[in-house]
């Protein structure tokens, strides 16, 4: 009887754990399948006092601790994928034992079936559109050549602000377009909340922030349809990341949680 | 102007790049994106519980606070 708790990356068909070689888990735990007819889940043990809740807030709280787990988990993912079909979870979804996690292989069976199905042969894209705001005029100049400064600065300041407006609203235009011709040659489409402008390197805003579940044999086509829809698209930047594990069309199908 | 900018996964060796931005990794921010928003959520048997907003709210300002170093009210 293992008194440890189980961290679990993903629920995948079966696939030679041996060959998954240098992959470890969070906490640098070695990864275990537990198989359940067809399927495996993919976890990690993980020791009973880092797996209670407390412990855990605490380590989602702080950037460091969090990323690393963030990465430990995207990596097995990562891995996993490249050997089988397999259905992402959620950050720290753990366990309190490894009977629990065959409990929701049992119980969840019909539905990890027919999601694997599903995910088969595809991945995921991300796609996001920045609004490509040009660098405000040179206040300095302005002010110098006027009696009124004052003036001067609020009209640069609205000229910049209606500037960026503009801007915006092209984008998120042009956004709209690029999301659905995406979408069209997509099989599934999900978005996400668009990131904080500061999150970005140049502080670029985020107009769209989608993912696109793609079949692997139509990601050629896929990013030549992104470059032609970048190229066709003034005032943007749009940013392709991928090819993921599809964790952004994870949810089960049909329903009924374990 | 226009460009299309195209960043590899970690492990992404199926990656059909058109400009891969070399030695990049996947920004953190994609990564909570979907480890955070997305991926199958179970309810019940779990040590850990939190609703979904609270988590991705939570690590959110956490990324946001230590990028910046901007205190957020």
């Amino acid at each position: 009887m293992n008194a440890d708790a189980c961290y679990t990356y993903a629920v995948a068909r079966p696939f030679d754990v041996a060959t998954i070689g240098p992959v470890r888990g969070v906490d640098d735990a070695a990864i275990r399948l537990f198989r359940y007819r067809d399927i495996v889940a993919v976890s990690s043990a993980m020791p009973p006092e880092a797996a209670e809740e407390g412990a855990l807030r605490t380590r989602l709280e702080t950037l460091e601790s969090m990323e690393a787990m963030a990465r430990a988990h995207h990596a097995v993912v990562e891995a996993v994928v490249e050997r089988a079909v397999a259905i992402p979870f959620r950050l720290a979804t753990i366990h309190h034992d490894e009977r629990r996690v065959i409990g929701m292989l049992r119980h969840g069976h019909a539905e990890f079936d027919a999601t694997l199905n599903r995910l088969a042969g595809r991945v995921e894209m991300g796609v996001k559109v920045y609004a490509n705001i040009s660098a405000p005029p040179p206040t300095s100049i302005v002010a110098s050549v006027s009696d009124s400064p004052g003036r001067d600065y609020l009209r640069t300041r609205r000229v910049e602000r209606n500037q960026r407006e503009r801007g915006s609203r092209q984008a998120v235009d042009v956004a709209e377009r690029v999301d659905a011709a995406l979408a069209e040659s997509a099989v599934e489409r999900a978005l996400h909340r668009p990131q904080a402008a500061r999150l970005h390197i140049d502080r670029a805003e985020n107009v769209l922030n989608a993912a696109y579940l793609v079949e692997a044999r139509d990601l050629p086509a896929f990013h030549t349809l992104v470059r032609r829809l970048g190229s066709d698209a003034p005032g943007v930047r749009i940013e392709v990341t991928g090819p993921w594990p599809a964790y952004s069309f994870a949810s089960l199908d049909s329903g009924g949680e374990p | 102007m226009a460009g299309v900018l195209v960043r590899e996964s970690g492990l992404g060796r199926r990656a059909l790049s058109i400009d891969v931005v070399a030695g990049r990794e996947v920004a953190l921010v994609d990564v909570l994106d979907r480890l955070l928003a997305d991926g199958v959520v179970l309810s019940g048997d779990l040590t850990l519980a939190i609703a979904d907003v609270d988590l991705v709210h939570l690590s959110l300002r956490t990324l946001i606070t230590s990028i910046t170093g901007e205190e957020e009210q």
